[in-house]
């Protein structure tokens, strides 16, 4: 808890950084402009804590309205009818969220698997434009993704690929590997390299040294580079919408045609599930991705 | 460590393949398509089509962009700057804490939760008419052009503010202490000690914004059903309705050449530093 404060007894306010400008026995105006100030960071704050969870609450209140109309302010009846729809096991909703997590752990394993090869390269071993192909990985990324999709969709076409979760695998691996090839070469490169030396000393093989010393010790930052990979697929829209339709439903696909069908309970359960990893992934992040891992991404 | 070593290039050859068949062969099947005459011949037909039709979508997305990047940076300067330089410390703490909420949560949510709050009867005018801030009749529903630059700051401000606020937490306290003791506002402080110093990594953060937010699509779908519209949804028009590959892609050339823009604009910048440094 680094922003704890503690009230001081001597003064009753909070302690104040440079003691030197700020009088302790402040005049009557000086308290009241102090109050006022205090005041307005309070309103502030306020407003800014409304508009950054307004929109999150009025999900939460959809998903839990069975009937909401005009001129209400707020729903006329609540339930959780549309949570039993959702959550049946015959339901469009549970179907979806079997095929995005399958999605999902597919693209992982095969980000992973071009990407630990690729990472412990351009950490470890000596390349050719080695920045070159670090922003090669990165362009899939800075390029308007809706262009490329379109073309994607034509190509996979020809090879019976659209329509099908192979395809939309393979879209959401490309759109994720700058993640998984940077966060995989800075967890190679924040490997001590002594510790590989020393295991080579005592006669290890250089496989063996990857396997027992590198790929553990490295294994913080690729588990990192696969939550991203997973989340960023999970969350996947427009590649899923260009390869994906008519066969594939995703969450992400299932809340759009939710929501423009108007069905805002179902759109916004859909939406309050694609946030559960979302919200976890923030909390677990810091003990993946440590410091000296961080600092090495993109270098 | 001398010569390049064929066993890494062995080690990357699959990452570099997939790079190569799903994005680089897109990429160019595009560029040919988008340069395609109707005879097979190289023409510019496509781009005199799109621009026929699409001429208000362009000028609409650049704007789009354009406002939604000023007011990211404008909204991440200031939330860096008060983490930074306040002395409130529970201020601090509870930005700190609030700030970072929308960082991790997909554009499609986002997309429906502003589709509910910025409605005519959604949560954002019901709340002002129960606390009496405005009248029933002067609710106005956000959901068009305002409501995709309200969706992406709102998305957007958390991730250039985290990198902002990061850059400024390793500046170095000693010329902010200098500056304050020498009588500057904590506003000048900001705009000029502070800001020339972390420059480098909010041109990133709104470059990265800018990129990211010309190539969403779920956005001005959900949020704005209306016309005029963003390129995306164009694209995805031409290609959904009527199969036409050559005014997309022209389409999607167009968005190149904007998102090319800003990056040359940041390289020179970049260019620049380093001849002065």
């Amino acid at each position: 808890m680094s922003g704890k404060t503690v009230l001081s007894p001597a003064t009753g306010s909070f302690p104040l950084k440079n003691a030197g400008r700020a009088d302790v026995r402040r005049s009557a105006p000086a308290r009241t402009w102090a109050f006022g100030s205090t005041l307005l960071k309070v309103l502030a704050l306020a407003l800014f804590a409304f508009l950054l969870f307004g929109p999150l609450a009025n999900l939460v209140l959809w998903s839990v309205a069975e009937r909401w109309y005009a001129p209400f302010k707020l729903p006329v009846s609540y339930g959780m009818r549309y949570w039993e729809v959702v959550f049946r096991p015959t339901g469009d909703a549970m179907s979806s969220l079997a095929t995005s997590v399958a999605i999902a752990c597919l693209t992982v394993v095969v980000a992973l698997a071009v990407s630990v090869p690729a990472g412990y390269a351009l950490a470890r071993l000596r390349l050719p434009w080695r920045t070159g192909l670090m922003i090669l990985f990165l362009l899939p990324q800075a390029f308007p993704s809706v262009a490329i999709y379109i073309n994607v969709a034509r190509v996979f076409y020809g090879l019976g690929l659209t329509g099908t979760i192979p395809g939309v695998v393979l879209v959401h691996a490309a759109h994720g590997l700058v993640y998984s090839v940077w966060i995989a070469a800075a967890a190679f490169a924040a490997v001590d390299r002594d510790l590989e030396l020393a295991a080579r000393n005592i006669g290890a093989s250089p496989l063996r040294t990857f396997f027992t010393i590198t790929l553990p010790l490295a294994a913080p930052g690729i588990m990192a580079s696969a939550i991203f990979v997973f989340l960023e697929s999970l969350d996947e829209f427009t590649g899923t919408f260009f390869v994906g339709v008519p066969q594939v439903t995703t969450l992400p696909l299932l809340l759009y045609n939710a929501s423009m069908g108007g069905n805002y309970q179902i759109a916004s359960i859909t939406a309050l599930i694609l946030l559960v990893p979302s919200v976890l992934f923030m909390i677990v992040i810091e003990r993946f991705l440590k410091a000296d891992v961080l600092s090495k991404v993109g270098q | 460590m001398a010569r390049p070593s064929f066993f890494g290039l062995l080690l990357i050859a699959p990452a570099l393949a997939m790079i190569g068949v799903l994005f680089l062969y897109p990429l160019g099947f595009s560029l040919v398509s988008a340069f395609a005459g109707p005879d097979g011949g190289a023409s510019l037909a496509s781009f005199h089509k799109a621009y026929e039709l699409y001429s208000t979508d362009i000028l609409f997305t650049l704007f789009i962009v354009i406002v939604s990047t000023l007011l990211t940076a404008l909204f991440s300067i200031a939330i860096a700057g008060i983490l930074t330089l306040s002395e409130t410390p529970w201020l601090v703490s509870v930005l700190r804490n609030l700030y970072r909420w929308p960082l991790f949560i997909p554009f499609i949510v986002a997309a429906q939760c502003m589709r509910t709050f910025l409605a005519k009867n959604g949560l954002m005018n019901n709340s002002f008419v129960a606390l009496g801030i405005i009248e029933p009749i002067q609710a106005t529903s956000l959901l068009d052009w305002r409501g995709i630059i309200i969706t992406f700051v709102w998305k957007q401000v958390p991730f250039v503010t985290l990198m902002l606020a990061g850059a400024m937490a390793s500046i170095d306290r000693a010329t902010i202490e200098a500056g304050r003791n020498l009588g500057a506002s904590r506003l000048r402080v900001l705009i000029e000690l502070v800001l020339p110093q972390v420059a480098q990594t909010l041109l990133v953060g709104l470059v990265l914004s800018f990129v990211t937010m010309l190539s969403v699509l779920s956005v001005p779908m959900m949020v704005a059903g209306s016309q005029p519209t963003m390129l995306t949804v164009d694209m995805a028009f031409r290609i959904n309705s009527y199969g036409d590959y050559s005014t997309a892609n022209a389409l999607g050339v167009i968005s190149y050449i904007i998102a090319g823009t800003v990056a040359w604009i940041y390289l020179r910048h970049n260019v620049r530093r380093e001849a002065q440094a």
